[in-house]
């Protein structure tokens, strides 16, 4: 006996929007059943993971926080996606985003710099961001390589450069020979939205940019690029779009766009460089663009809901002392329940019995 | 010569009252066909007439919803290839399954079971060669052979399992007529050696030279069962179609004016392994004139599109020359702008995007006109664009803007040449115009661009379809192996020129495969 996918004649509307739903309770029943091998009990912990944190405050506050990068990051491999372009090296990007940005930071730290030091930061941590997510695509369009595996082992390089620098030139001096540099000066470091909050205006950047991306991807000839390159091709090439300038373009902007999130990290929640700066941003991101649908609108939400993840991860860890590994296998659960449940909306499954269609 | 097919034994096979249904559309409707040991019948339709459905009913790809087949008299059923197989059901495919890299006895016995080791397969592929005048190399590399000797490939590696049906899916369609004159003449043999064959075709001379039997299939159902040379071509196209197809007419006034394509020592080296190379074409189309240019497929066809369209640049610019400016390095896009348009032969995935609505795939080669400004797309001129391309091309459509790959292969060729013929091009070059169009789509088509030429354009037709050309095209030409022959009158090329052409025979290249 085997499987097989058939396509569905019509796909309802209703079940297209239920799916993420049932996507989302399946992922919790599967974690649940994992959390009640490990003699916990269940209940407990989707108390501990959704419930509480959406009941305070400061967790709601902590849930943007989260929710920024991710959402950033994801809004800008939307357009990789969409393109059929396949950057998986995000974290990568916002890693060297923050570098550069960083770099001004300390060039300017203990100087009398006025307030071009932050919004040049920014620009140097996008610019960053993007030059390294151009590596890869240009790798891509030049020699043919494949830009999965080499945007995925750049990530690790630009890791290890992170961590060089941290260890060695760019260590603060007078820190004890932690791994770390200087605190940056109040110039060089991206403010709270509401005074005393923890939400800075990394949050307003990246709903700036889920309002703009709605625009380009559904309004305009750049965005029809992209649509059609990814679903057609050949088609996008007889349109006379150019299948490399739409290869870098798209690795530009993600690339940009996970570095704005890496620096604006550094700068407003860190204060200073470390070697690690990112619980793997870059990666879940990945998920959530896929969790919203590659729409701006659905990686919005996807990203608050991935980013309560984080945070119940985070609680279960101290109140039932739950590896925070399980948060990482709970995001992959759900990403596949989702994926799985988007085949499902399209496609139906057939038992066919050996020796025939019968 | 043939066994009396009217023999008193019951049929080799007979379908009684097939039916298919998927979802609302009834493919095949009660579809009652017997045939007779040793007999050629052709299964006659339009696309889209329940052809193929039944013809994978029969070879146990698909599970009919009703209906029996019974199979020397007894009821048997078909659930798979490998049953059909057993069975002795031969099926030769319009699309060949070979492998390229492989020789030709290495495909043969790839593709047979266990027993079979390629020392036998050779010995037996001499006998059947032989006897069947199948000519063929057994350690020639596919990749290296023509068209006609790849599909002798897969009719040899059908006899070789002694089926007692062989079925072929348009078998002509890539052949020259020389080519299939003689696979005419190999079906004869088989057929008087009491092979049964089921011919499935759309062309009514071949059927009329080969059978004596056809059931012709229409929107599902058996509309007639004939002898195909008691009736009249005309007849029986009528039959398949339903009403009367007009002719296309091409007898408006018209003078030919100044030259707006020229392409002069076109050579182009080729994209893979094996891709054709162009060499040196030549080619002037001038404005109100149709120009033709027939071939095999395979025959730098696509390439020649690639390199007129600009998806493919050359490396010099005045290689192509539209409008009086050497475009040949430029890209799509700055040809369009000088007024040319271009119809690809894929409809789907090249033409347009099937999961993008009609009005979405205006922008593809609208992209510089009316449909964006400054960047934007505006989305209510795609959609009226759209819809006067469907009033004005009598695109069907289930709704209002549809996606692309809900529309049948007709209507959606109807679209694709609508949006481009609505832009009023000085020059329209389109590849294989009616490929898999039904007859009706296809005569609005070659109205329409004839309607365009007269109107003062230039249109290029690349086709394989003869008869489609030599009865839209005022001047001719044919493509073989990269090569353009001399572009003539119509009334200069007769059928059997055009035959020598295709081959390469006329050129002198020497390069003839065996017939």
């Amino acid at each position: 006996m085997r499987f097989e996918l058939t396509p569905r004649a019509s796909v309802s509307p209703v079940m297209r929007a239920l799916a993420p739903v049932a996507a989302f309770v399946t992922a919790f029943l599967i974690a649940g059943f994992v959390i009640w091998l490990m003699g916990r009990s269940p209940v407990a912990a989707f108390d501990v993971y959704v419930l509480q944190p959406l009941s305070d405050p400061w967790s709601l506050q902590e849930l943007a926080v989260k929710a920024t990068p991710l959402a950033l990051i994801a809004i800008g491999l939307s357009y990789c996606f969409r393109a059929n372009l396949w950057n998986i090296g995000a974290e990568g990007q916002y890693v060297i985003g923050a570098v550069l940005g960083s770099w001004l930071a300390l060039r300017t730290h203990g100087t009398e710099a006025g307030a071009w030091v932050l919004p040049l930061m920014l620009i140097l941590g996008v610019v960053g961001g993007a030059l390294y997510g151009l590596i890869p695509a240009f790798l891509k369009t030049r020699f043919g390589v494949n830009e999965i595996l080499t945007s995925l082992m750049l990530v690790y390089v630009a890791q290890l450069i992170l961590d060089y620098l941290v260890r060695g030139p760019w260590r603060d001096p007078k820190g004890f020979n932690f791994p770390q540099s200087v605190t940056f000066d109040p110039s060089a470091t991206l403010h709270p939205v509401l005074e005393g909050g923890r939400v800075h205006y990394g949050a307003l950047f990246a709903l700036v940019a889920v309002l703009l991306t709605a625009v380009i991807l559904g309004r305009t000839l750049f965005g029809y690029r992209l649509k059609l390159t990814g679903d057609a091709p050949r088609a996008a090439r007889f349109a006379g779009f150019s299948a490399k300038a739409t290869t870098m373009a798209v690795f530009a902007i993600s690339g940009g766009l996970a570095g704005l999130a890496g620096i604006s990290e550094v700068s407003g929640q860190i204060g200073q460089l470390q070697p690690s700066i990112s619980p793997g941003y870059g990666f879940t991101a990945i998920t959530v663009a896929f969790l919203g649908r590659l729409n701006p609108i659905g990686i919005l939400i996807a990203a608050l809901v991935v980013a309560l993840t984080f945070i119940g991860g985070e609680s279960a860890q101290i109140l039932l002392k739950l590896p925070l590994d399980l948060t990482q296998a709970f995001q992959g659960i759900l990403l596949l329940c989702v994926l799985a449940a988007d085949a499902l909306v399209s496609y139906r499954i057939r038992f066919v019995t050996r020796g025939g269609g019968k | 010569m043939k066994p009396d097919v009217s023999s008193s034994g019951p049929p080799l096979v007979e379908l009684q009252g097939i039916s298919k249904r998927y979802g609302d559309l009834l493919a095949n409707d009660g579809i009652d066909l017997a045939i007779e040991p040793g007999e050629i019948h052709a299964l006659l339709g339009e696309n889209g007439a329940g052809k193929s459905t039944l013809v994978k009913i029969l070879y146990g790809v698909i599970e009919p919803s009703a209906g029996e087949i019974r199979w020397e008299g007894r009821p048997v059923s078909i659930g798979s290839p490998v049953e059909a197989r057993n069975l002795g059901l031969g099926m030769v495919f319009q699309h060949f399954s070979l492998f390229d890299e492989l020789t030709v006895a290495e495909n043969i016995a790839v593709a047979l079971s266990g027993e079979w080791s390629l020392s036998t397969v050779r010995s037996k592929l001499g006998d059947i060669s032989r006897t069947y005048g199948l000519a063929l190399d057994a350690d020639r590399a596919v990749w290296t052979l023509s068209a006609g000797e790849r599909q002798r490939i897969e009719i040899v590696r059908c006899l070789l399992q002694n089926p007692r049906l062989l079925i072929l899916d348009e078998p002509t369609s890539v052949l020259t007529p020389q080519e299939a004159e003689h696979l005419f003449a190999t079906l004869d043999r088989l057929s008087a050696d009491g092979c049964s064959i089921l011919y499935i075709s759309h062309k009514l001379e071949e059927v009329r030279r080969l059978c004596r039997r056809a059931t012709i299939l229409r929107g599902g159902r058996v509309v007639a069962t004939i002898d195909p040379r008691a009736k009249s071509a005309r007849e029986i196209a009528a039959l398949m179609v339903g009403n009367e197809v007009g002719e296309v007419r091409t007898d408006a006034p018209h003078r030919v004016q100044g030259e707006v394509l020229r392409v002069s020592r076109l050579s182009i080296p080729p994209a893979g392994l094996h891709g054709q190379a162009l060499r040196d074409i030549d080619l002037v189309a001038r404005a109100g004139e149709v120009v033709g240019i027939a071939g095999v497929a395979g025959n730098g066809q696509s390439e020649l599109f690639a390199a007129l369209s600009g998806e493919r640049p050359a490396e010099r610019a005045d290689v192509v020359v539209i409008a009086g400016k050497p475009v040949g390095t430029v890209g799509i896009d700055a040809r369009r702008r000088l007024g040319a348009a271009f119809v690809p032969e894929e409809r789907l995935g090249h033409a347009a995007a099937p999961t993008h609505r009609l009005s979405e795939n205006t922008l593809i080669s609208h992209a510089s006109a009316e449909v964006s400004r400054s960047g934007f797309i505006l989305v209510n001129a795609a959609r009226r664009l759209a819809r006067s391309i469907i009033q004005g091309f009598d695109v069907r459509t289930p709704e209002g803007d549809p996606q692309a790959r809900k529309l049948s292969g007709g209507n959606l060729q109807k679209f694709v040449i609508g949006r481009e013929i609505i832009r009023r091009p000085k020059l329209i070059i389109v590849d294989q115009p009616t490929w898999g169009v039904d007859a009706g789509a296809a005569r609005l088509i070659r109205q329409a661009l004839v309607d365009l030429a007269r109107a003062g354009s230039a249109v290029v037709v690349v086709s394989q379809d003869l008869d489609e050309l030599f009865e839209v095209a005022d001047r001719m030409a044919v493509i073989h192996q990269g090569q353009l022959s001399p572009l003539k009158p119509v009334s200069e090329w007769t059928r059997e020129a055009i035959g020598l052409e295709m081959l390469g025979v006329a050129q002198g290249q020497g390069g003839v495969h065996a017939l």
